[in-house]
Order: structure tokens, then C-alpha cells, then sequence
């Protein structure tokens, strides 16, 4: 079996975020960027996982972006993947991203394609589905357990108002999300080996621009905290109702 | 013409499916065109709810294959309905199908995407301009949507529900599944017991506790005040981590996001992980015994002091104001 973790490159969960060029960019001076959270403690880590157990031969990692993800791209390899694939280019949103991860994926025949949940930047749920829409793929979401034995996955995924387990044949996507895996931290074998794993860069399919972003604005964050005695419960239930108008 | 995808749930029509209609609805409004919705394996009842949040069509779809929700098949039941309807936006809700079937759709029709808007649209030339959260809260970016068709899937509760005197004109609507090659067996369902309450991503008073109540044998209270209020409990990370509470009442960035109009953190410090997955809550109540915890800081009213005291004092006020309203 071979998997394909597509990976995002997103600022540090404690980023301070700021916006330049008239709110129209992401200022990325001075932030930290790293592999989006669920995409590496869920999906990588259980692919890797996978391929310890003797379940998976490979393990790809793709990322859709410019030279500059590559330092994140080798944090994959510390961890443990095989090899890398960068797509050259800027995508404006999850559609020509996952166009352009579903043409590699298409072209190299993959088992299995796991995404995290979301991303911690745009927040849009999208990629995998997407994936699984342009590649005619099953997808299942938001997973929380998964195994396959042969040509046969077992998945437990979250629904609405509970969770469900889920068989289905190979090829899938599925998208990955709290209990699937444990964060791993890279040994010093892996950082050593990161260097040296192959990191192909390819050049990007089509040009589709369905949307765009114009402009950010950042959340006004609440300014003052409003402090109640705790001797006086009929205050906050009374503000709670008159003021903020919620019970 | 605007399409809307509805979903009935425990026998009734989701809220997060009324307010899509509501929302679909004012774009119809926006864009001078008419709202329907494509309702599946819905009755009389139900279909009449959707009619009332405004649909003035309903293509109601009999189809037991779809009972399942696995989004491919919802997708491509709604990729039929879209084309013989001429849909040119379509609306989810930015619930657990709407985050499946929307962008499969978006990649099946080449059609631009806004996965989580929180306001309506404004319409600029042939384009719509969609506002929605980015960096996890922290920021929104208006989206320009260019493509001929538009999806867009609404973050719930980011309005309230308003049911009118509509009555919708309900044609049935047959899909042909047969080309959709889903190999998804469903083998087990496992119901989350919620006691009657709200789920979470749908609830509008939350109540949430973490460490600070100390252990799992102290929740009575906090069930309490969520039954006074007829809130849902939640719980943070670590809570779920310790198996204090189950993991489907974990909220934040890694477990549940959720945006209640009352958010109420009992114990809980606010690390910026669990802050990313409830600072889109109307308004927040931190009450904790370190004056100095972080989630003062994003808090709109705070209450410092011992929560085993400050609990019961609450549920009282509570109930004194319940009886107040009668």
C-alpha cells in the first residue's frame, strides 16, 4: 500500500497574525511556520504508523507551495516520511490546491490519501473532499480510528450526533482528526536523515482561480472583561440577560 | 436560482438546515432570483419547516441509499438537483456533511467555494463577496467567489432562525445513483448519549468545565447549571485526555469548534488552543480562582473565586430568574 499525506504550511499555532499591503496579504515576517497540526499528528503520524506495522510500503508527503515550505516538507521527513513532492506554486484556494494534489495522486496511483480535519489558516475543511471529488474517490471524514487489512479499510469517523464504523475498499480518502494518532516528536536519526530524502519539485497544472481573497480584517478581540463578585450571581445572570441579551 | 441542501436529523429539520434556507433566501433576495431546497427522505411535517424558513420550492428526494449521508452520494444527489434546477448557488450548512459533500461538489462542478461563511454575501458585478473566519478566529477574509456557479456553506448559528408563513411548492424529485460508485459499507452506528440535550456544534448556551473542578466526580454541579439553563456541557482538552468526560464534549482547536451565543468556562485557563475553538461565542464567562488566568482576557464577564462556591450561587441566581420570567 502506498500512502500520500498531503501536507499545509501554516503559521505556528500562537502566531500572532498581522496582515500587510492594505490587508489584502498575510505578513509572514518573523512567524513560525509548521506542518498543520492535524495533517501531521493525525495523518502522518498514523500512516507512519501503518508503515511500522508492515501495512504500507511508502509513505509520500505533498504540499502544494514555494521553495520557502520546504524547511516544513523536511520536518515531514524527521518524522519519519520517505520521500516528498512540492508543487511549485501559490494556490489562491483549497480548489487549485487539491486539483494539483489529485493529478500527482492520479498519475502515481496511490492506496490511501489522508488529510487532517482542517487547516489552522483557512479553516476550510475543503481539501480532502476535493481530492476524493476530483480523483471520483470515496472520502471518509473525520476519522478517528483506522485500519486496513488487505485491500480492506476499517474506519471509525464522527457524524452528527455520534460516531459510526465504516468498511471500504482501497483506493480512499479519508480526512483525519483527533484519536487517530499520538504527536510524535522527531528522534535525532530522523532530523539526520531528513536532509538526504528525495524532495521532488513539480511544476503545477492548470491555472483555475475560482476565488480570491480580497481582504482580511482581524477579529476585534474583546477589550474589556467585565468582573462580577462572586458573592453576586443575580448581577451575572441579570447581565446575562439584559445586556448581553443571551438568556 | 438558489439551491439549499437541508437535512433532517432525530426526525426533525437541523437547525443548521434553517438557517442555510434563511440564508439562501436572502441571497435569492441579493440576487433577484428564488430559493429552493432539495430536502431528503423528508415528510409532510418537515417538508412544512422548510417551507416556513422560506424555500419556495422543495425537491423532495425519497431515496433510501442517501439515508446514510455519505457524501457521495449527497453531493451527487445535489449535483442533479443543481442542474435541473440551474442552480447558480448553491448553500450547505458548514456542518459534518456540508464539509464533505460541498467540496467534492465545488471539484465536480468547477465551481467556487466559500467553506464557512459567518455574513451574507454582497453581490459585485457577477461575483459574490462572502466574509468567513480564517486563522482559526483570529481574523475573516472576504472571499471574492468568480466561478459561474458558487458554493457557499454557512458556519452554523452565525444567525438566528426565522420561520414565516411561507408554504413551499414541493415537487418530488427522483436521483439516479447508479453512476455513483461509493463502496462505503456502514457497519456500526455508535449514538452519543447527550441526554436530551443540544449537540454542541448546534447548541446555543454552553457550559465547560476543565481541571479546575478537580476530578469527574464533581461534574454533578456543572450538569446542574447546564440543566437550569438547558445548556450542553462541554469540557477542555486535558478533561477528555484524563477520560474525566467522554471526547465528544472536548471543545477547541483539536476537539469540537463550537460559536454558542453563552459560553460559560468554569476552571478552565484559556490556552490559545482551546480559545481557537470557542472565541467565535457571542459572549464568554470565565469563571476561575486565578485572577490571573489568560481566559480573563478574552472574556466578557469574569467572576475570580472558588468554582465549588460559585457554582451553586449561580444555579440559585439562575432559578431566581427563571422564576422571575413566569
Amino acid at each position: 500500500m502506498k500512502i500520500l499525506v498531503p501536507i499545509s504550511n501554516v503559521p505556528d499555532t500562537t502566531t500572532k497574525i498581522a496582515f500587510t499591503n492594505g490587508d489584502t496579504e498575510f505578513n509572514t515576517s518573523g512567524v513560525q511556520f509548521i506542518i498543520n497540526p492535524y495533517d501531521e499528528w493525525y495523518a502522518l503520524v498514523r500512516a507512519l504508523e501503518l508503515k511500522e506495522a508492515g501495512k504500507a510500503e511508502k509513505v509520500t508527503l505533498i504540499h502544494v507551495g514555494l521553495a520557502d515550505s520546504d524547511a516544513t516538507i523536511r520536518k515531514g521527513f524527521a518524522l519519519g516520511a520517505d520521500d516528498g513532492v512540492r508543487v511549485d506554486a501559490e494556490g489562491p484556494d483549497a480548489y487549485f490546491v487539491a486539483e494539483q494534489i489529485a493529478a500527482y495522486a492520479k498519475a502515481n496511483g496511490y492506496d490511501l490519501i489522508m488529510t487532517g480535519k482542517e487547516t489552522i489558516n483557512y479553516n476550510g475543511s475543503s481539501v480532502g473532499a476535493m481530492i476524493a471529488g476530483f480523483m471520483d474517490l470515496p472520502l471518509v471524514s473525520l476519522a478517528t480510528k483506522f485500519d486496513v487489512e488487505g485491500n480492506k479499510a476499517t474506519v471509525e469517523h464522527d457524524v452528527d450526533g455520534g460516531t459510526q464504523v465504516v468498511e471500504c475498499e482501497l483506493p480512499l480518502v479519508i480526512s483525519c482528526a483527533k484519536g487517530m494518532a499520538e504527536q510524535r516528536i522527531p528522534n535525532m536519526k530522523g532530523i539526520m536523515g531528513a536532509r538526504t530524502k528525495p524532495l521532488t519539485v513539480i511544476a503545477a497544472t492548470g491555472s483555475d482561480k475560482l476565488t480570491n481573497i480580497k481582504s482580511y480584517t482581524l477579529s476585534a478581540g474583546r477589550t474589556t472583561c467585565k468582573m462580577i463578585d462572586e458573592n453576586n450571581m443575580d448581577e451575572l445572570v441579570n447581565l446575562l440577560h439584559t445586556e448581553a441579551k443571551v438568556i | 436560482m438558489v439551491l439549499v441542501y437541508t437535512e433532517i436529523n432525530k426526525g426533525k429539520v437541523k437547525k443548521a438546515s434553517l438557517e442555510a434556507i434563511n440564508y439562501g433566501a436572502k441571497i435569492a433576495e441579493l440576487t433577484g432570483s428564488s430559493v429552493t431546497a432539495i430536502a431528503i427522505n423528508a415528510d409532510a411535517t418537515q417538508l412544512e419547516e422548510i417551507g416556513k424558513a422560506g424555500a419556495k420550492k422543495i425537491l423532495s428526494v425519497k431515496n433510501d441509499a442517501l439515508s446514510t449521508l455519505d457524501s457521495m452520494l449527497i453531493s451527487a444527489a445535489v449535483e442533479q438537483a443543481a442542474k435541473a434546477e440551474g442552480a447558480k448557488v448553491i448553500v450547505f450548512s458548514f456542518d459534518i456533511t456540508g464539509k464533505a459533500a460541498a467540496p467534492r461538489l465545488s471539484a465536480r462542478l468547477k465551481a467556487g467555494l466559500v467553506a464557512g461563511a459567518v455574513d451574507y454575501p454582497t453581490v459585485n458585478g457577477a461575483s459574490l463577496e462572502v466574509k468567513k473566519n480564517v486563522f482559526s478566529g483570529k481574523a475573516t477574509a472576504v472571499y471574492s467567489i468568480n466561478s459561474d456557479v458558487k458554493i457557499i456553506s454557512l458556519l452554523p448559528n452565525s444567525f438566528p432562525v426565522k420561520l414565516g408563513d411561507n408554504a413551499a411548492t414541493i415537487v418530488d424529485f427522483a436521483v439516479d445513483l447508479s453512476a455513483v460508485n461509493s463502496k462505503i459499507v456502514v457497519k456500526e452506528k455508535k449514538s452519543t448519549d447527550v441526554g436530551g440535550m443540544t449537540p454542541l456544534p448546534e447548541a446555543e448556551l454552553v457550559v465547560s468545565a476543565g481541571r479546575g473542578l478537580k476530578g469527574p466526580e464533581n461534574w454533578a454541579m456543572v450538569e446542574e447549571l447546564a440543566k437550569e439553563l438547558k445548556a450542553t456541557t462541554a469540557c477542555s482538552r486535558p478533561v477528555a485526555d484524563m477520560h474525566w468526560r467522554p471526547h465528544h464534549e472536548h471543545v477547541g482547536q483539536t476537539g469540537v469548534a463550537i460559536r454558542p451565543n453563552l459560553y460559560i468556562a468554569i476552571g478552565i485557563s484559556g490556552a490559545i488552543q482551546h480559545l481557537a475553538g470557542v472565541n467565535g461565542s457571542k459572549t464568554i464567562v470565565v469563571i476561575n480562582s486565578d485572577k490571573e488566568a489568560p481566559f480573563f482576557k478574552s472574556a466578557d464577564y469574569g467572576v475570580v473565586g472558588d468554582a465549588f462556591t460559585i457554582i451553586p450561587k449561580l444555579v440559585e441566581a439562575v432559578k431566581k430568574f427563571k422564576a422571575n420570567q413566569n
